[in-house]
């Protein structure tokens, strides 16, 4: 006999809140699903690192309602993690204690304006790459919060794209500034999609149970056979000298992707992890008598109208 | 001074009050208690930029020198701005940031109010979409001074020292000058005199909800509109100005 979640799986159906589900399909969306969120609220930094400091009036604030969507997907997303029976502040200590993780990418550093344009062009590139397969993934609060975020990342994509663009189209300056954010963000954005295949742990799980529904590989191909055109058309050369078009294959052969530096930074020693987790464990924690004033506050009113009625 | 000389002045001297708040409330997107905040304190600062830039776009336009938005917010220097020190004051602890908050709104209130009707219309219509933002943001800023005030012994403290630390640099939002006179007798501008009562009287409400006390100081320290700022100024336009100075000529 098979059961309603096998049955739910099997008709493409969605899991809801409600549905029994095996324990392994909630402890897998529940990693997978905060540590998105987690991502979404570390990007905050290396983002914001630019706020005081952009070009432009007009830049400026792009830039602040763009890190401001970030953290409004953070809390979506935690909500949806909620949903399987998680709270917040359990979610945040496993952030803080590095139990959980964020995606790797945010421990880059952003050292120039062109590292912005970079980050909306290809990092919310990849992003949306796999979340659009995310819309149509099994759990059900987790799809809508996907359908309902992508639209918002593929105009952070653009308008990333569009800072690249008036940068190639500016001084030799702003043109080698360009040419150097993508040196240096192209290699970790293709390793955004996580480790081949091969070597991925969760995959074939996930893809049975259709949290999943393209490989690692698959996604990272997509995102490279669309970007290829569009660096071409900034004019900017991406740094792999074995990247060409494979007229059989019909996609982009590419270098070999280095994995050491990846599970180096997974694992904590990337250039910036120290200094993320400290700055969102400062804020965290230099907030907590605003946090216990306001449920203090809370409290004597409730008491006082508990006293009037 | 000409008639265009003194709107000129006053659209600077307004908008500077908000470009100097935004990039103050820009620093700490991240830095917040919580996600929530971080969203808010974005809202506020991405408000005060809109304005920012609309009353700068205006002013280039009524000075007729080629001077855009971003030349008057990022080429000007520290002598140049005319923002009221009290927005230049570092965001220190929440309730600080607060405080400064709720002084400013509760000025912007009325005074966007009051702009709603000027003679100039372009300055009208900048304000009455101003208005809604600043009744928003006096909402925010109010909420949160009675959660402090109320909350704990500690937040009680700080936000009475909070308080008491950014009041005597509120009096510089009511400095007044001939710009002033001349604009609010054109029906243009406002003479911020005419707003005092409106403020004190949203500041005593409000202190009394949060349990706090008036600030007894009376020391004043003004300024701002002439270019006599406090030293923190000079800092918080080398970060904002550094990338645009770096590359004049270009385009972002
Ligand atoms: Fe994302
Ligand atoms: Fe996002
Ligand atoms: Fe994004």
């Amino acid at each position: 006999m098979t059961s309603r979640f096998e049955q739910l799986i099997a008709a493409n159906e969605k899991i809801e809140p409600r549905d029994e589900m095996p324990d392994e399909y909630r402890k897998t969306m529940i990693r997978q699903i905060a540590q998105h969120a987690h991502s979404e609220v570390i990007g905050q930094q290396p983002e914001g690192n630019w706020i005081t400091r952009a070009p432009s009036l007009r830049r400026k604030a792009i830039l602040i309602a763009k890190v401001q969507d970030e953290a409004g997907h953070g809390l979506y997303l935690y909500s949806a993690a909620e949903t399987l029976g998680i709270s917040r502040d359990e979610l945040n200590e496993l952030l803080h204690s590095g139990k959980q993780k964020y995606s790797s990418i945010f421990n880059y550093p952003t050292l120039s304006w062109a590292d912005i344009g970079a980050i909306g062009w290809l990092v919310d590139g990849a992003a949306i790459t796999n979340q659009v397969m995310l819309t149509r993934t099994s759990y059900g609060p987790y799809s809508r919060a996907m359908i309902r975020i992508c639209k918002e990342e593929s105009f952070h994509q653009r308008q990333g794209y569009e800072i690249m663009m008036t940068l190639c189209d500016g001084t030799e300056e702003q043109k080698a500034m360009a040419q150097d954010a993508l040196d240096r963000w192209w290699w970790p954005s293709i390793m955004m999609f996580g480790p081949p295949d091969a070597d991925s742990t969760h995959t074939e799980q996930s893809m049975a149970w259709g949290i999943k529904l393209e490989t690692n590989d698959q996604l990272r191909q997509k995102f490279i056979d669309m970007t290829v055109p569009q660096t071409e058309f900034l004019g900017l050369k991406i740094p792999d000298p074995d990247l060409s078009w494979n007229e059989e294959r019909g996609h982009y052969d590419f270098g070999d992707i280095d994995w050491d530096e990846f599970w180096t930074v997974v694992k904590g020693n990337g250039p910036c992890n120290r200094e993320r987790i400290a700055h969102k464990r400062k804020a965290w924690d230099d907030g907590a008598w605003v946090r216990e004033a306001a449920l203090a506050h809370a409290a004597k009113q409730h008491a006082r109208q508990k006293e009037v009625a | 001074m000409s008639a265009n000389l003194n709107l000129f002045t006053y659209l600077l001297r307004l908008a500077d009050d908000n470009m100097v708040l935004s990039q103050r409330l820009g620093e700490l997107v991240s830095w917040m208690p919580e996600l929530e905040e971080d969203i808010a304190i974005a809202n506020l600062s991405l408000d005060h930029l809109g304005q920012a830039t609309s009353l700068y776009a205006y002013a280039g336009t009524i000075e007729a020198a080629g001077r855009n938005e971003d030349a008057l917010a990022l080429t000007r220097s520290e002598r140049e701005f005319m923002n009221a020190v009290l927005v230049e004051q570092p965001n220190g602890n929440f309730a600080d940031t607060i405080a400064r908050q709720f002084l400013v709104d509760a000025y912007q209130v009325p005074l966007y109010q009051a702009l709603s009707s000027s003679t100039d219309q372009t300055l009208g219509g900048i304000a009455q979409k101003a208005e809604k933002e600043a009744r928003y943001h006096l909402e925010y800023s109010s909420t949160w001074l009675v959660r402090l005030g109320d909350g704990t012994d500690l937040s009680h403290d700080r936000a009475q020292s909070a308080l008491d630390r950014m009041w005597p640099f509120a009096a510089d939002l009511f400095a007044t000058d001939d710009v002033e006179a001349a604009v609010a007798a054109a029906g243009m501008g406002v003479d911020p005199t005419t707003l005092r009562d409106s403020f004190d009287s949203t500041v005593a409400r409000v202190v009394e909800l949060a349990t706090l006390r008036m600030p007894t100081d009376t020391y004043e320290r003004t300024g701002g509109r002439t270019g006599m700022h406090t030293e923190h100024l000079g800092h918080l336009l080398a970060e904002m100005q550094s990338l645009h100075q770096a590359h004049l000529g270009a385009t972002w």
